[in-house]
């Protein structure tokens, strides 16, 4: 029986045009929404596997206020059993304060004897792209901790996990407890189900506070990157551009 | 001081690597001639020595370090992290610096929680050198974050691309100092214990990749790619595809581009039916020349691109095949 706690972040879509806040601080997120990264929509899909195929529980943990209940029934709805919600005002948070949120909230459970075999996340978030709680809340509860992986197999308290490398994929092998920081493009995200977005509902969110004083993160201001003006030169409509097309491919010297 | 992480390849220091020691000596250079240092970590071939250092001394490297342990032969972050860590101690480096990519980011991460320090991820640009301020990516490149970067030593890793490698003005001939870096077990849980084959995983042809023909939900169906993959052959590129072609099981996820995919910087990117939403421009936006073949004159992919042919890929993509092939391609 493996107890997977995931972590995950509600983040504000970016598929679409992306708006600042008026003060600059903030991303205005009120016209396109929230979202969950791609990296950890495959972290929960990754514990949901882990705790069926051991006959564990899945719970789903998230730092931050009411507005992220939307991520964990979301989450709940796909396969998580339990759910998390620190509460806290990550406005300023860095990646070392909600990593010792989450750290306290762990150490809290495991003194009412909730303990969690395997922690993942996601890799890096899709809005501030830190890449660092993982690894700093591995530390903070001096656990071994893994990034980039794929794919995440556990038999009898081992761990074997599989992550891209330079030369091939990488595996690796460690005894549990461990923490995770999972990667998009291992495992396939699955679909809520009716009946699963049901218990969703009827499913208790455990509300805690962490005790953290924020070390903040260092942001003075956020600032689109200048827009080109668009130079394009539309060399022509359907198949008969093809020779304009080819006449740049051998100007550009990439065709010979 | 400023020490840099180097990676290395079969080249000696990888490209990324190089843009970083680039950013690094300007950012010496600006905090008042700071000597640069780099962080060779493990067993190296001698080539690849030899190469690297001499790549090291183009970009004004006085002193490198050189990480030797017998467990440094195959892959720890922690243990990366205790050479660099050690590296940085013994020095009092005020920067530590490592590119941006997956292992950068994972050394740094490590090295920047053990020394209780602030880390920057994927910075572009310099603000200010005192008190130490960046711009960095976030939002996957969509939106700079100024951010304030105030322990000692700051942390920080370099976005791919961010600046082009150049050379000093002066080359140097670094002294190399090799040593012996602490590793503790708990350093070494997390190496690779072995490596597999991938299928055929050419993301590293994708990254390196002059021409890269890209493809989006355009292309239709995983049918849809024939004519593709012969432009990309015919130019001797590869293919590169966007998150809806991986998602929906139509191409294997390593030729995804984008901000959850690879970053590419080809010299002519070709974008056949893909919108160009922010995450794949996130990927794509360093090649030197884009041209896109989409139905929608709109689409951001055509208004951000250099060239545009509009109208159907499945229509224009075999004409231009055909005419390379006329002329002789
Ligand atoms: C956190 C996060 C991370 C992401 N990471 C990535 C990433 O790494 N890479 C990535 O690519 N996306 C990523 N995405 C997804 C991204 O937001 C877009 O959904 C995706 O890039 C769209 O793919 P597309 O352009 O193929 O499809 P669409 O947006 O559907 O565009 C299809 C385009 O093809 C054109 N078209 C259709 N038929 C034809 C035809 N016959 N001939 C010519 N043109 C045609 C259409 O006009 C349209 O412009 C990410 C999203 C999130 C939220």
């Amino acid at each position: 029986m493996t107890n997977v706690l995931v972590c995950i972040k509600r983040v504000p879509e970016t598929s679409g045009q992306i708006l600042l806040s008026q003060d600059g601080q903030s991303i205005d997120a009120r016209h396109v929404g929230y979202t969950l990264s791609a990296h950890d929509e495959c972290a929960v899909e990754q514990a949901i596997q882990i705790a069926r195929s051991t006959d564990g529980e899945a719970t789903v943990l998230t730092v931050g206020n009411d507005d992220s209940l939307e991520q964990i029934r979301n989450a709940l709805a796909v396969g998580c059993t339990a759910a998390v919600l620190v509460e806290a005002d990550t406005e300023n948070f860095g990646p070392a304060d909600v990593a010792a949120a989450i750290a306290d909230a762990v150490r809290s459970r495991e003194t009412d004897a909730t303990t969690y075999d395997l922690i993942l996340v996601g890799n890096d978030a899709a809005d501030t792209g830190d890449f660092q709680v993982g690894v700093r809340l591995a530390y903070a509860l001096g656990r071994p901790v893994l990034t980039g992986i794929g794919t995440v197999e556990v038999q009898d308290g081992t761990v074997v996990a599989r992550g891209k490398g330079p030369e091939g994929t990488e595996v690796f092998e460690l005894s549990l407890p461990a923490v995770i920081a999972v990667q998009e493009g291992g495992v396939e995200p699955r679909y809520p189900s009716i009946p699963g977005r049901m218990k969703a509902k009827r499913t208790p969110v455990d509300m805690v506070t962490a005790s953290v004083s924020p070390v903040g993160n260092g942001r003075a201001a956020l600032r689109l990157p200048p827009s080109q003006p668009s130079v394009v030169e539309v060399l022509g409509e359907g198949p008969a551009a093809a020779t304009a097309v080819v006449d740049l491919l051998y100007k550009l010297g990439v065709a010979t | 001081m400023i020490l840099v992480l180097v990676e290395t390849d079969a080249h000696g220091a990888t490209e990324t690597s190089q843009e970083t020691l680039t950013f690094a000596r300007e950012l010496a250079d600006r905090r008042g001639g700071l000597t640069l240092h780099a962080l060779l970590v493990g067993p190296l071939a001698d080539g690849i020595t030899q190469a690297a250092l001499t790549q090291l001394g183009e970009q004004g490297v006085s002193t490198v370090r050189h990480a030797q342990h017998e467990q440094l032969s195959s892959y720890a972050a922690g243990s990366w992290a205790t050479a660099v860590a050690t590296a940085t101690e013994s020095v009092s480096a005020d920067i530590v610096m490592a590119a941006g990519t997956a292992r950068g980011s994972e050394i740094m991460a490590h090295v920047a929680t053990r020394l209780d320090a602030t880390m920057a991820a994927n910075v572009v640009a310099v603000d200010d050198v005192d008190p130490l301020t960046v711009s960095r990516q976030v939002m996957g490149g969509a939106v700079l974050e100024v951010m304030r970067v105030a322990s000692v030593p700051a942390v920080l890793t370099v976005a791919g691309h961010a600046v082009d490698p150049r050379a000093a003005a002066l080359p140097t001939q670094p002294h190399v100092e090799v040593f012996e870096p602490p590793l503790t077990e708990s350093d070494v849980v997390g190496r690779v214990v072995r490596v597999e084959a991938t299928e055929v995983d050419d993301t590293a042809a994708l990254t390196g990749a002059r021409v890269v023909v890209g493809a989006g939900r355009g292309a239709g169906s995983a049918h849809g790619f024939d004519d593709l993959l012969e432009l990309s052959e015919l130019l001797d590129g590869t293919l590169g595809v966007s998150r809806v072609v991986t998602s929906l099981g139509w191409r294997p996820h390593h030729e995804q581009v984008g901000q959850t995919g690879s970053r590419i910087a080809p010299d002519v990117y070709i974008a056949c039916g893909i919108s160009g939403a922010i995450q794949h421009w996130a990927g794509c936006q360093s090649a030197k020349t884009i041209i896109a073949i989409n139905t929608d004159a709109d689409a951001p992919m055509v208004t951000k691109a250099h060239y545009a042919v509009i109208g159907d890929l499945h229509e224009i993509v075999p004409a231009i095949n055909e005419e390379l092939r006329r002329r002789g391609s």
